[in-house]
């Protein structure tokens, strides 16, 4: 077996070990399950209504913003300054910029960006190794703080969304240094 | 801030959607002969020509399909997050009541301490955070996103201020998108779709720079918290006494 293979089995039992771990602990403390289970998942239906009003604004603003064509615009863009100012033969790069620029709006959206690069370049060359580290070390961070936020009805988040956003930049950054550096 | 941003997409999604629909009517897109080909085989599919290739007619018509398509996502989100949600809350109370949470809880309290220095030891928003990233780093998304919204939900019953964010929740949310990642199971599936020789190569990759971002992450919002621009509304005077700072 090789190690893949192991981290894909640890993965496939990580859920029932631990369902498994916690009923054992339960019995043992002499936990009454059943009731205890019923009560926190009652929980569960309130707060999957309560962040529907966040849920449609955010994917709303998301949606249009995708179907104008502003992405492409901006690679096709970013592509000709590269090209002017002498960097053109960098040019298969820029495929990373619609990836960085949708990881933080949209999940879905990313894993087609990264599915096309992998699709155009192949998943072990240096772009599509970098887009995986990307792809993996970011998160849909308006879509988070909307829903999350939305679900406790707070209406200032104060300094949240600029210290994701700079965490996010860090993290692409490092993305393309590290891929870089390993991969480049 | 989120109002600028939702308002900000919004303006330059109809905006430049119209911009860009009415230059591509004014001016075809040259690849049209390209475009012609692939409709035959995306027709049934997809009417419609990527964002950037249609015309005036062709642009409204995705915008619209887009407004609504939200709505419909969004119920198909929820729905599917109902069940998820029950059945982690459930098992998270079976834990809670069996002391497994508390049990970890104690485990990680001097780094639980220093970063939600505002929720004491021993309470439920402590296990519900600790479970969240737990979730995260082992990159179960469905398990991930009720945990974080109960410990939202705990967070918040610490907050004297219920319109406004704390520290705490700040950093819990900085701290979660930033998501520490140790197995990123879905990429390594999307890299073996595509018959790579190495699906798990990037995983060091991918745990290096999380780390890295997560730090990023936990000082920054340290940094900002005590910035005066983001400081609470005085706590004692209502916040409808300082108008001016109510935007």
């Amino acid at each position: 077996m090789t190690v893949l293979e192991y981290i894909d089995l640890f993965s496939q039992w990580s859920v029932p070990l631990m369902i498994l771990t916690i009923i054992l602990w339960a019995a043992y403390k002499r936990v009454p399950m059943y009731e205890s289970f019923v009560t926190g998942a009652k929980e569960g239906f309130d707060v999957a209504v309560m962040i529907i009003p966040y849920l449609v604004a955010i994917l709303f603003a998301i949606k249009i913003f995708e179907a104008s064509g502003a992405f492409e615009d901006i690679k096709l863009a970013a592509g000709w300054a590269m090209e002017r100012v002498g960097l053109g033969d960098y040019r298969e790069s820029l495929d990373l910029i619609p990836l960085a620029l949708t990881k933080p709006l949209t999940g879905g959206g990313a894993r087609g960006v990264m599915v096309e690069i992998f699709d155009k370049h192949g998943p072990d060359s240096f772009l599509g190794k970098t887009a995986s580290i990307m792809m993996g070390s970011t998160e849909t961070t308006f879509y988070i703080l909307s829903v999350y936020y939305g679900s406790i009805q707070i209406k200032k988040i104060r300094h949240t969304l600029h210290a994701c956003l700079i965490a996010d930049a860090a993290g692409i950054a490092a993305a393309v240094v590290v891929g870089y550096l390993l991969y480049g | 801030m989120l109002n600028k941003i939702w308002f900000g997409l919004l303006l330059i999604g109809i905006v430049y959607g119209f911009a860009r629909g009415a230059y591509n009517t004014k001016w075809p897109p040259a690849q049209a002969a390209v475009v012609v080909d692939q409709a035959s085989d995306e027709a049934n599919e997809n009417a419609l020509p990527p964002p950037s290739d249609r015309n005036l007619e062709q642009m409204g018509k995705g915008l619209n399909a887009a407004a609504l398509s939200a709505a419909a996502v969004t119920i198909e989100i929820c729905i599917k997050l109902i069940g998820i949600m029950a059945l982690w809350l459930g098992l998270l109370a079976v834990a809670r009541d069996a002391g497994l949470v508390d049990a970890l809880a104690r485990m990680l309290s001097p780094l639980m301490r220093w970063l939600f220095p505002d929720v004491p030891d021993g309470h439920p928003a402590q296990g519900a955070i600790l479970m969240n990233i737990s979730a995260n780093m082992l990159n179960l998304d469905n398990a991930a996103t009720p945990l974080g919204l109960k410990a939202m939900k705990e967070l918040q019953t610490l907050n004297p201020n219920k319109e406004t964010a704390t520290d705490s929740m700040a950093m819990f949310m900085a701290i979660n998108t930033s998501s520490v990642t140790l197995i990123p199971f879905t990429i390594f599936g999307y890299r073996a779709a595509f018959h790579s020789e190495n699906p798990a190569e990037p995983m060091f990759g991918i745990i290096l720079v999380t780390t890295f971002s997560t730090l990023v992450a936990v000082v920054v919002t340290r940094l900002l918290a005590r910035s005066p621009r983001f400081a609470i509304a005085n706590k004692n005077q209502p916040t409808d006494a300082t108008g001016e700072k109510r935007q």
